[in-house]
């Protein structure tokens, strides 16, 4: 069974913009897909809608096999944000444990499974830390640890190392590979960066503007675990060609779609 | 990892905290100083000139800052009972204890009606105008009707008092705990989206805490209002134990004593910082935030 579904989906904002149009996804237990594309091809409209965040004009999105506001009840995903949005008057350990506290779990377990968090993303040692004590790669690794805390099947990711320098970014990167692998979640990761949507991915869904679609998907073959050695691989640079070439056929399309329209719009 | 550790630890932070509250006692000194310096060069100035122009300015309208001081060590008047320090501490803290209970009614029902204002948009569209005009109607109009009132019931005057002055706290902190509560950061509350928490867990463990800064600053408006209220209730209340009570008494021999009022408004105003002190400390040690976003 798929854990994402996503059948005839558009979404049309107020105004008139349409941000999707004719999305079909399927993605399996345990892969990790990005989805690529420039600015406003809506790739982070569609990871909203995958967690139920906003609603659909039309069209299906089924978690689990349920509608996806059900799996929003059922806390079936869990998600992190460009920014790590980590409330300043908790420490780490109580940011982590949020949902948690949410679900009602007790103390006990809670503070076991904090533990067992901090050790995943590295942290141990900075439980009682505040966020604003910590860097932002700091940060966005709580983010991540509060997301995979209650053990959601599906992990929800909209850029969430869009905002750090590229080496943090690169050993984010490896880390978490290595969380993925530890954990068997499912992961949807919303990128704009082809080496990062390469590296991390076994499918890179590329997206294309206006209105947002899925113009290409291309399956990475890449060996796992990967390493930072993978970077340098030959097949590494095939599949970022790929990628780019269908990046930017999806814009090319795009110029010849719109090209006719500027001519009728002379006098 | 830990060599990005961002931030020194505690200790450091607790020596830099005392550096800076030195700093701004030394500050406050110097403010101080140069408020005395003002308030001597402008009256030796004008008597000097003979100005006459906002006012005429001689021992009656502004009597030396160091006779208001010695004032406080005579026995007023008929140099009778305690010196006038004493007699106006006794009062001071018979008014605080009057404007800490206005307070305290006042700031929880002001939180109160703000949380409910913020749940019920319906509630919020049909009280909240009324809300604001409780607050265009003059306390001293309030104050006698409300005296009047309670004391019909037979509660003690000094509740009238607090509830007078409960009258002036509660409105701040309605206004800014709904609107603290309406600026909750958009994406903070995506994420509680996520986790599909309900409408109370929304509130206590995000919307509250991040609303802290805003119901804050209403606090530290509310706590100097307070004793206003108090001392403005107190009048029409008939109790003399209060600052109120001295003000009324001294008002009326100004002419003959001006040092008298002075001295009294010296402490009524020691207390006002008094009480906005210890909310700047209650909300240092409730409020934890990037010291950049303390306000």
């Amino acid at each position: 069974m798929s854990v994402v579904t996503v059948e005839g989906l558009t979404k049309r904002f107020e105004g008139g913009t349409t941000a999707l149009e004719g999305i079909e996804l399927a993605i399996e237990e345990r892969e990790f897909v990005s989805l690529i594309g420039p600015s406003g091809c809506g790739k982070s409209t569609l990871l909203r809608i995958i967690g139920d965040l906003i609603r659909p004009t039309a069209g299906t999105v089924r978690v689990n096999g349920k509608p996806a506001a059900q799996a929003r009840a059922d806390r079936d995903y869990g998600i992190v944000f460009q920014d790590p949005v980590l409330y300043d008057w908790r420490t780490v350990a109580k940011n982590i444990s949020l949902p948690l506290e949410l679900a009602r779990w007790n103390r006990h377990r809670r503070n076991e499974r904090v533990q067992e968090m901090t050790r995943l993303v590295e942290l141990t040692g900075f439980e009682g830390h505040y966020p604003w004590q910590l860097s932002g790669g700091m940060q966005q690794r709580v983010s991540i640890a509060r997301a995979l805390s209650f053990d959601p099947a599906l992990l929800l990711m909209d850029e969430p190392f869009g905002a750090l320098d590229e080496m943090t970014r690169e050993r984010l990167n490896l880390e978490l590979l290595r969380i993925w692998e530890a954990s068997g979640s499912t992961m949807v990761f919303v990128t704009h960066s082809i080496t990062e949507a390469v590296f991390l991915s076994t499918r890179v869904v590329v997206m294309s503007p206006r209105p947002g679609r899925i113009s290409n998907v291309i399956t990475v073959d890449l060996p796992h675990p990967r390493t930072a050695a993978i970077r340098e691989d030959p097949r590494f640079f095939e599949l970022v060609t790929s990628v780019r070439e269908a990046l930017h056929l999806g814009s090319d399309l795009d110029r010849k779609l719109e090209a006719p329209t500027a001519v009728e719009a002379q006098p | 990892m830990a060599t990005i550790a961002a931030e020194p630890p505690a200790e450091h932070r607790r020596a830099a905290a005392i550096r800076s509250a030195a700093q701004r006692v030394g500050m406050l000194v110097l403010v101080l100083a140069i408020l005395w310096g003002l308030w001597e060069g402008y009256r030796w100035l004008w008597i000097r000139e003979g100005w006459t122009w906002p006012f005429v300015v001689d021992s009656t309208t502004m009597p030396h800052i160091h006779d208001i001081l010695r004032q406080l060590f005579r026995k007023p008047t008929s140099g009778v009972g305690d010196i006038l320090l004493v007699q106006l501490l006794h009062a001071a803290w018979f008014t605080a204890k009057e404007a800490l209970v206005g307070f305290a009614l006042g700031a929880s029902f002001g939180f109160l009606l703000g949380v409910a204002l913020s749940q019920f948009r319906l509630l919020q569209r049909g009280l909240l105008p009324y809300v604001v005009a409780s607050q265009t109607v003059p306390i001293l109009a309030v104050a006698p009707i409300v005296v009047v009132y309670l004391g019909s019931l037979h509660v003690a005057a000094w509740f009238s008092v607090a509830v007078i002055a409960s009258y002036l706290t509660f409105f701040p902190v309605t206004i800014n705990t709904l609107r603290g509560l309406q600026s909750t950061d958009r994406r903070a509350l995506e994420l509680m989206r996520s986790y599909a928490a309900g409408r109370l867990s929304v509130l206590w463990k995000l919307r509250i805490p991040a609303a802290l800064p805003y119901i804050f600053s209403a606090l530290k408006v509310s706590a100097t209002a307070s004793i206003v209220g108090a001392i403005i209730g107190e009048a029409p209340s008939s109790i003399q134990e209060g600052l109120g009570g001295f003000i009324v008494n001294f008002d009326q021999y100004y002419s003959l004593n001006p040092e008298n009022l002075w001295a009294t408004n010296l402490i009524a105003a020691l207390l006002g910082i008094t009480f906005f002190l210890v909310i700047v400390i209650a909300e240092a040690i409730v409020v934890r935030r990037a010291p950049e976003n303390v306000a």
